[in-house]
């Protein structure tokens, strides 16, 4: 099995016998780190863990089957700091490391201060994120309490402190640090902190999940190296040429209706993205559409002239809404109609990228009187796309 | 003095022309008596979100957003647009905020600039000019509605086709036909009522629960008073869809106190424009109405500002400004003058649109510290119009006081020190 413990394979047997016994080592050498931490696929719809420490199952109190799957946003609640969360998924977006300071909630419900280090994952041919690392430090506050009774002086060197006040964005405010009063004692257990707005964590804390991140990346690095896969098994995109970044895809991701994006700068204008409605829909496997142009999905019976008409558009870089007969590989092999929609799709250089195309089967037109309209829910989609693709400020054609 | 700039108004609507040219009769479909009859639009109420406060909403399809955004693509592909936004470059400047830029030469006019007095916030609305009631329904995307505070947890609304009804005074969402951004719309609150661009806590609420509403927090609202470089004298708040930071929301803030309706107000820090932040509060309606309060008292005190609603409406920035004064001061040097940035609330949050390619192509984190700098009220200035704010929304020195006894007392974890404004920086108190 793979790490996603997936049941849908998308490699061949003999791939997949060895994919299982390199994910089985891989799996034995994680679980021997003593650290706290996730790992998550961005190519999965939802960004969701695909792997968690045992470590971080007995800090968080659920089991493995209750984490598997969830986004990091699950361990979120009302008194996380806004601005933090707002941090890491700009971190996701730009594909970089962060660390801050962040407050989670147990199962139990209890909230706790922790350090969260992310760091991206680089797949080894193309050098794209294909996943990403988060390290959690829980932060002691009866460390500092100890360590600030018998120091004075400038202690902000040395030992984390909580302000209350001061709400951090992206950039460490220079202030000094406002000691911790310390009528209170041992006794005190981690209640009070969560009430405070921020809370530094130490250097020996700091320390801790930086060796914790090496030691993670290190692990998958030498898996990478060894068998040149995704750690999870699964591919998301065309191997080396024009993979979309993670950020794109997991704004894309978002989407549930059925599309695709395809390439036109490409020869033959394969598709590079295909979302999970669209292999619902057709039936088909993301590794046997992706790199595909889309007549495949085109049969005996499709008229021809149709599929002329859309060749016009695109050639003129137009929209073009068509009814088209398609052929599916579900298991019934089942022909559709397909009320299909293509939209050229610019980026932030204000070129066209790529060609978006919605897919609605025409059967599922239901006139629902407190519904959208299924244009409207067919052109949000095309909305959608466009929103993302301008953002994703890293994609070229 | 009289104080007045001259500029070239943005247009926003198909329907919009100059202001010398009077519009006779119609069959311009619009809004006003002539054409109102048997328009029809969607409507979409919101639920009654003060029941939602601390619940996580999951809603499985974004619904408001699948509106916006299939209405607009609708409109885009139909070419109401006066050009296509997509098609205009935009990047991130490199730099610890990551400003963004736009090179959009399509967006201002090559033609003769308008007058605009800028020395009055508060201006009577003149059915003469351009409004709201003068554009094409066709730019219309839905009617927007709160629920209704009396109603029972009733959820979400929608209703595909409804008639526009002239009695119950609708709020409607448009869109502008000069975007600066894909999804680029006006929420024009009671719109047959012709209110004066101002704002008042109806109003507010209404744009605070579009932003909730909406649920994704890179569709922000925005709201530009006059003088802060509103063009159109008919109340309306902006929003587009930008999947990225704004810079403003990447700046630190100083917590300066915590009002009686929870709601906490800071000063922005590390951030070219001096301003307030605020957040929380027991319910919607007192982070709006506290909002609310201080805009008030910034327009009667004739101080010009700019609104950006942020992070699905858990963030409201308050930014006092004073440029178009300086510009009819002469105060403003040329070569900034030049650039013909007009610093509204986007580019006040850190999204620049630029009108020449040099400017595009050497923009950069200084020059755009440079200009919100100008715009910006001086520290002096701002700690007077802080005193004026707090003053407004009841947070006098002496109550503060009495106050303070009244926390120390009731143990509930967490302890929230005030603050007395201007003079901040006291040392912390635990509980």
């Amino acid at each position: 099995m793979s790490l996603t413990e997936s049941s849908k394979s998308v490699f061949t047997e003999e791939e997949e016998k060895e994919e299982s016994f390199n994910a089985l080592w891989i799996k034995e050498a994680l679980d021997e780190l003593p650290h706290n931490f996730t790992i998550t696929d961005p190519f999965i719809s939802g960004h969701p863990i695909v792997f968690a420490s045992l470590g971080f199952l007995k800090m968080t109190g659920y089991s493995k089957e209750e984490v598997i799957g969830k986004n990091g946003k699950f361990f979120q609640g009302p008194k996380t700091n806004r601005r933090s969360i707002m941090e890491i998924r700009e971190a996701i977006r730009e594909e970089r490391s962060i660390q801050v300071s962040l407050l989670n909630y147990r199962k139990s419900g209890s909230p706790f201060w922790m350090l969260f280090h992310m760091s991206p994952v680089f797949g080894k041919n193309d050098g794209k994120v294909i996943h990403f690392v988060a390290v959690q430090v829980p932060i002691s506050r009866r460390e500092h309490h100890r360590k600030l009774r018998n120091v004075s002086g400038d202690l902000s060197d040395h030992f984390g402190s909580c302000r209350r006040e001061v709400c951090f964005g992206n950039f460490v405010h220079q202030d000094r640090a406002l000691p911790l009063e310390c009528d209170d004692d041992d006794d005190d257990d981690e209640q009070g902190l969560e009430d405070w707005e921020h809370c530094e964590a130490s250097e020996s804390e700091k320390l801790k999940a930086v060796e914790a991140i090496n030691n993670v990346l290190s692990i998958l690095k030498r898996y990478i190296e060894l068998s040149g896969r995704l750690v999870c098994g699964k591919r998301y995109c065309l191997r080396g040429a024009d993979c979309l970044s993670s950020s794109l895809v997991i704004s894309l991701g978002r989407i549930k209706q059925s599309f695709v994006l395809t390439n036109p700068c490409l020869p033959d204008m394969p598709i590079v993205y295909a979302s999970d409605a669209f292999l619902t829909l057709t039936g088909y496997k993301r590794q046997e559409v992706l790199g595909q142009n889309c007549r495949f999905l085109s049969g005996v019976d499709t008229d021809f002239s149709v599929l002329y008409e859309m060749k016009e558009c695109i050639l003129k870089g137009q929209s073009c809404t068509v009814q088209i007969l398609n052929y599916s590989n579900r298991k019934d092999k089942s022909t559709f109609w397909n009320l299909l929609h293509i939209s050229p799709v610019r980026n932030a250089s204000g070129k066209t990228a790529y060609f978006v195309g919605v897919q609605v089967e025409a059967s599922c037109r239901n006139t629902e009187s407190k519904e959208l309209r299924p244009e409207t829910k067919q052109l949000s989609v095309v909305g959608a796309v466009r929103v993302a693709v301008r953002s994703s400020f890293m994609v070229t054609c | 003095m009289l104080l007045k700039i001259k500029r070239v108004p943005t247009v926003v609507s198909n329907y919009q022309k100059d202001e010398t040219v009077e519009e006779g009769g119609c069959g311009r479909n619009c809004l006003s008596k002539c054409c109102i009859n048997g328009a029809r639009l969607p409507l979409y109420t919101c639920k009654n979100l003060d029941k939602s406060i601390g619940e996580k909403s999951e809603s499985p399809v974004m619904f408001l957003e699948s509106l916006v955004l299939g209405e607009w693509e609708d409109r885009f592909q139909r070419g109401l647009f006066r050009y296509d936004v997509t098609s205009c470059e935009t990047k991130v400047i490199p730099g610890k905020y990551g400003f963004i830029a736009q090179l959009n030469e399509g967006r201002h006019l090559k033609k003769r600039p308008t007058e605009f007095r800028v020395d009055k916030v508060l201006q009577p609305f003149d059915g003469n000019k351009f409004n709201f009631t003068k554009v094409g329904q066709e730019e219309l995307l839905f009617q927007f509605e709160a629920s209704n505070d009396d109603d029972d947890d009733k959820g979400i609304q929608f209703f595909p086709n409804m008639p526009l009804d002239a009695d119950n005074s609708p709020s409607v969402v448009a869109i502008n036909v000069s975007p600066i951004e894909y999804g680029h719309v006006l929420l024009i609150p009671r719109v047959l009522d012709c209110l004066p661009q101002m704002i008042d806590h109806k109003s507010l609420l209404l744009a605070l629960q579009m932003a909730i509403e909406a649920a994704n927090p890179y569709f922000r609202l925005g709201y530009n008073s006059l003088g802060a470089f509103a063009t159109i004298n008919h109340l309306h708040f902006q929003a587009y869809y930008l999947a990225m930071q704004f810079p403003i929301e990447k700046a630190s803030s100083l917590k300066m106190t915590t009002t009686n309706n929870g709601v906490k107000i800071s000063n922005l820090l590390n951030y070219p424009v001096r301003g307030l932040l605020f957040e929380g509060g027991n319910s919607i309606k007192d982070l709006s109405d506290t909002v609310s309060d201080a805009s008030v008292c910034l327009q009667n005190n004739s101080i010009p500002f700019n609104i950006l609603i942020s992070d699905s409406g858990k963030q409201i920035f308050l930014l006092p400004q004073c440029y178009a004064e300086k510009q009819a001061l002469g105060e403003v040097s040329s070569k900034l003058l030049d650039t013909q940035v007009n610093p509204a609330v986007w580019e006040m949050s850190g999204h620049m649109v630029l009108k020449r390619k040099e400017d595009y192509e050497g923009a950069s984190e200084e020059k755009a510290w440079k200009l919100l700098a100008e715009v910006s009220l001086s520290e002096e200035r701002f700690k007077e119009v802080n005193t004026l704010i707090f003053e407004a929304i009841g947070l006098s020195s002496h109550e503060e006081e009495e106050e303070e006894l009244e926390e120390q007392s009731s143990m509930n974890g967490g302890f929230i020190r005030r603050v007395h404004c201007p003079s901040v920086k006291e040392e912390a108190v635990s509980n």
